[in-house]
């Protein structure tokens, strides 16, 4: 089963880059721009059909590396098998 | 013969082929080629690998000289720098592939020549950049900068070897195509040097590295032709370049040259698979067999065409030993790398491709490479050039206004927005890092240490390719001597427009020119290089631009001088006098930024005087009477001393002539002279005497921070230092 | 004394780290390999600065799942010091060895120069005990992701907890000394205990001898002459 994993910095940790892009979109003209946030997307595919199962497994894989909890979230999505 | 289908000269012409080259592959192979056969041709007979239309003129340089261990033809030239010990160095473009897309351009661009010289069994210990950008306020130069400056880093701080030199400059004639070009130097021991030759009938052929991909599918034929406005939509085509793995390679490839286990050794760079297993056969006089089916891919139903000319990044192939295969294979799992055998030497003299359990090409090595297209292309007597009146180029505006002008300036502000994003202190052995005359760094364990340093004045070579030729090296030889190292050995980088056009081949001839008739006179050798021809947008070809990069030698690093100006020390300009020549405005950054005039005849060269003053300038040296030295360049003597100040954080006292105009004697970019600091004046003036050596008596250091001018100017350090440091930020 | 230098596939600093502390100690410390899971006893481990992993992921996140890493968590647990320097840092951080987080820097660029320390004076740091800390320490950085971060909470925890060693500081008020964009200006913390220390400027490349400091020797000296004790 394909797991997405969308990691993002927490709210309140500094975040350059968003900020950078903020500003240059602003530059561009984009002034209903409200926020910036700039994350990470790994897709893993996971062997089992079970869909709570996959979704435990890729928390297991947030918790022990992909993401660092002291400044990032993370979301997990799977997609249903067609 | 498989059933590939056969090409048409419509596919050869597609590739840049010529009708002449067409017929005449088609009568080495003896039939009609397939596609994988013809894009084999097509690659090894671009400018980039054959170099077809500058091999004439090439074949002129001096290469050789008692420091030489290894000149051109090899992936680096090679230099003894005594006690065993050897350096391996070479410069190398990658101009389309920057521009395309900066900050993998550039970075596999590092990449590429950080291989080039750990293939030989060097450990890389330096990296330089000559980097030329548009107008530094047209729309694209910003970005560019940035991504160039970015990729730069991204691989060479990854990897682990300092940036400590180079280049960087701006002008609108490369809007459209910016000049990257890198410089790598290794230190090796000179009895342990890999070289490409393979050897030994039935020795394996082994590939090592990152798989391969589809990307820079043809880059070397991309490079050699001009380029146009649709260039930059075969954006898919751009290498990606892993320093990680490119770090790996290099140590694994370094550790299995220590287990004495590589025959023979070869990057796939430019041409990836076809010309690294074309030259190892064909330098070892032998043929080679591949099985395409072994080669380890990253994407799927990759066709023979796309293996043979994907140049995919961080790889090498090599001969192994058979005996030490095993050996060979746990190196390379312990640092994570593919290795696997794909091929074996033969003695055929014909490389023989397999994919799918049937032939994809089969054909003669010797024409690939021994009968390579050579060209004589047309080119002009040059003009002589006549020397931009004076009286137009000086303004009546006070000296320091003309300082704050030219240092502020994008010609002549300081680059630290650029190298501060290099690590130039890794590996611990950087003595003087960027903003020097040369970067000086320390053969590891030793008191040696080698001076660093490229060069190329590209608005000189516009309008005299001779003198600017010349000048070049000159430039980059008083840069060795300013630090007081000896100049030793010379790498070329020649970046020009279309050679078909027989203006540009002008320029090429009569550069090549002047750097042989420097090099033969300065005694450094021209050991390694490159071409980049076609450097063209929509027909409207760049300054040319000759890079010379050289390499110094300092015995004891202790004894090295730096540009900081030291307080409490006689100033003395050394190799200049009070007549014209003093003075030489015409064609410098003065008359371009104050008064807008652009071309003139350049500052002349005489190699004779430049050669006695450098030999002055060690001999002081070496009599401990120099503090501090630098050579005088772009945009003249005053710009020389701020940037002496501001390194030395003192300021300075001086008198100015009475016999010539002081701003062309401020602001001069004649040739041949240094500034040097000294607690030894009297000294320095009787030897000068004796050698012949004009010398200027210019005034004092002192620890007051400012500069003071005998008319009675007077500036602060902290607002000279203010405009040199934000020239570039305000752009950037 | 017995110092061992950790090596990552990508360490670019474990040579000249071993240089310093052989010029310091007059021995060579052990190298050991990240693939080792078991280590001798040691007085002190350090991990060089580099790209471990090519900082894919996170700067010192693969790396920081090593197998030597278990090794250095027992060590850890022993109350036994060691020292991380820029990638290092990172991944003492990501081992949870150290408290907070690198960041990207501030102006989104790889920064390479001299920087200017002050150590604090409150800092329980158990192996820059004898560094006086009246005087400020020249040692250059070089790093892309060494701005330090920490939620509030921790903040004020390690500032009392002393755990706070040395900030970016400046000789002239124009400018704060700061090039990264650090929460208080912090260059380097220790763990609760003070015998774990991770800093972002590289003590091996102010060695005196051709570098343009000698405050780095200090730096390591100090941390020698601690583990002695």
């Amino acid at each position: 089963m394909q797991v997405t994993i969308i990691i993002q910095k927490k709210t309140g940790v500094l975040d350059p880059e968003a900020q950078a892009i903020q500003q240059a979109l602003y530059s561009l003209g984009f002034d209903d721009l409200q926020d910036v946030t700039v994350g990470k997307q790994i897709t893993v595919e996971i062997n089992t059909n079970d869909q709570e199962r996959a979704k435990y497994r890729a928390s297991k894989m947030c918790e022990t590396l992909l993401a660092n909890t002291v400044i990032e979230s993370y979301k997990i999505e799977t997609k249903e098998p067609s | 013969m498989s059933n590939e289908p056969l090409m048409k000269f419509e596919n050869a012409a597609s590739m840049g082929l010529s009708k002449e080259e067409w017929l005449d592959i088609s009568k080495h192979i003896g039939r009609l080629p397939n596609l994988c056969e013809l894009g084999i041709f097509s690659a090894m007979w671009s400018e980039h690998c054959s170099y077809k239309s500058s091999k004439k003129w090439l074949r002129t340089l001096p290469t050789e000289g008692k420091c030489v261990i290894q000149g051109p033809g090899e992936n680096a030239g090679i230099i003894d720098i005594g006690d065993g010990l050897a350096v391996i160095f070479k410069i190398e473009s990658h101009n389309h592939p920057s521009f395309i897309e900066p900050y993998q351009g550039a970075a596999t661009g590092v990449g590429g020549i950080i291989r080039d010289v750990f293939t030989m069994g060097a450990r890389p210990i330096a990296l330089l950049n000559a980097l030329r950008f548009g107008q530094i306020d047209y729309e694209k130069t910003p970005h560019l900068v940035s991504g160039v400056t970015s990729g730069i880093g991204s691989y060479g701080n990854c990897i682990g070897i300092p940036t400590v030199g180079g280049e960087v400059e701006f002008d609108s004639s490369y809007n459209g195509n910016i000049l990257v070009n890198a410089m790598a130097v290794g230190i090796a021991h000179s009895d342990r040097i890999f070289y490409s030759a393979a050897s030994g009938n039935g020795n394996p052929v082994i590939y090592v590295g990152a798989k391969t991909g589809r990307d820079g599918i043809h880059g070397a034929t991309m490079a050699s032709t001009e380029f146009n406005v649709e260039a930059e939509s075969k954006r898919p085509t751009v290498q990606v370049g892993d320093p990680f793995t490119g770090k790996l390679l290099m140590e694994a490839c370094l550790e299995l040259m220590a287990a004495n286990a590589v025959i023979a050794i070869q990057d796939m760079g430019a041409a990836g698979l076809t010309s690294s297993s074309v030259e190892m056969a064909a330098k070892g006089g032998l043929g080679m067999e591949i099985n395409l089916d072994l080669v380890p891919v990253r994407e799927a139903n990759m066709s023979a065409y796309e293996i043979m000319l994907s140049e995919s990044q961080e790889r090498m192939l090599m001969v192994i030993e058979p005996s030490q295969a095993e050996i060979a294979r746990q190196i390379f799992s312990k640092w994570d790398l593919d290795f696997m055998p794909i091929g074996l030497v033969t003695e055929t003299n014909r490389l023989v491709l397999r994919k799918d359990g049937k032939i994809a090409c089969d054909i003669p090595l010797e024409p690939l490479v021994k009968n390579a297209p050579e060209y004589d292309r047309p080119h002009l007597t040059p003009k002589i050039q006549t020397k931009t009146n004076i009286k137009d180029i000086i303004k009546d505006i006070s000296i320091l206004d003309a300082l704050r002008i030219l240092i502020g300036s994008e010609d002549l502000c300081s680059r630290r927005w650029v190298f501060e994003q290099y690590d130039s202190h890794v590996m611990a052995d950087t003595i003087i890092g960027p903003g020097g005359d040369s970067a000086l760094i320390r053969v590891h364990g030793t008191q040696k240490a080698i001076a660093l340093t490229t060069d190329c004045t590209p608005r000189y070579v516009e309008i005299d390719p001779y003198i600017g030729g010349k000048q070049a090296v000159v430039e980059a030889y008083r840069n060795i001597i300013a630090v007081g190292a000896k100049p030793l050995a010379v790498t070329n980088n020649l970046n020009f427009g279309n050679p078909e056009k027989p203006e540009i081949m002008t320029q090429l001839v009569q550069s090549i020119t002047g750097m042989k008739d420097a090099c033969n006179q300065l005694s450094t050798p021209v050991v390694s290089g490159n071409v980049s021809l076609y450097n063209e947008t929509d027909g409207k070809a760049i300054k040319p631009c000759p890079v010379i990069g050289m390499v110094g030698i300092i015995d004891d690093w202790r004894n090295a001088g730096t540009i900081a100006l030291p307080a409490n020390t006689d100033l003395v300009i050394l190799g200049q006098d009070g007549n014209v020549n003093s003075g030489w405005l015409s064609n410098s950054i003065y008359a371009k930024k104050i008064a807008k005039k652009f071309g003139g005849a350049p500052p002349p060269v005489d190699l004779n005087t430049e050669l006695k003053c450098g030999k002055f300038i060690l001999d002081c040296y070496s009599n401990k009477l120099i503090e501090a030295a630098h050579d005088i360049s772009d945009g003249g003597l005053l710009v020389a001393l701020t940037e002496m100040m501001i390194a030395g954080k003192n300021g300075a006292e001086i008198k100015l002539p009475i016999n010539i105009n002081s701003h062309s004697w401020c602001f001069g970019e004649n040739q041949s002279s240094y500034i040097v600091a000294t607690n030894e004046f009297n000294e320095i003036a009787r030897r000068s005497k004796n050698s012949q050596i004009p010398y200027i008596y210019l005034g004092r250091a002192i620890a007051a921070q400012e500069l003071k001018i005998s008319n009675g100017d007077i500036i602060s350090l902290n607002e000279l230092e203010e405009i040199y440091n934000s020239g570039l930020t305000k752009y950037l | 004394m017995r110092i061992a230098v950790i090596v990552f596939p990508g360490s670019n600093c474990d040579r000249d780290m071993l240089v310093a502390v052989e010029k310091i100690t007059g021995r060579r410390p052990a190298l050991i390999w990240h693939k080792q899971s078991n280590l001798d006893p040691i007085d002190l481990a350090i991990l060089p600065g580099g790209f471990s992993f090519g900082d894919y992921l996170r700067c010192g996140a693969l790396a920081a799942r090593s197998p030597i890493m278990s090794a250095l968590h027992d060590h850890a647990a022993r109350g036994g010091s060691i020292l991380g320097v820029c990638n290092g840092f990172q991944i003492l951080i990501e081992s949870s060895l150290l408290p907070g987080f690198l960041l990207r820097n501030k102006e989104l660029k790889f920064i390479c120069k001299q920087t200017t320390l002050a150590l604090n004076a409150e800092s329980n740091c158990k192996l820059l005990a004898s560094l006086d800390s009246k005087k400020t320490l020249k040692i250059p950085v070089a790093h892309n992701e060494g701005s330090f971060f920490a939620d509030t909470e921790t903040l004020s925890k390690i500032e009392n907890n002393g755990q706070v060693v040395l900030r970016y500081t400046s000789d002239t008020s124009a400018y704060s000394g700061n090039p990264n964009g650090s929460l208080n200006d912090i260059a380097g913390v220790c763990s609760s205990n003070g015998k774990i220390l991770g800093m972002m400027p590289h003590p091996e490349r102010a060695m005196g001898a051709g570098h343009e400091s000698s405050d780095g020797e200090k730096l390591l000296r100090s941390v020698f002459e601690a583990i002695i004790k």
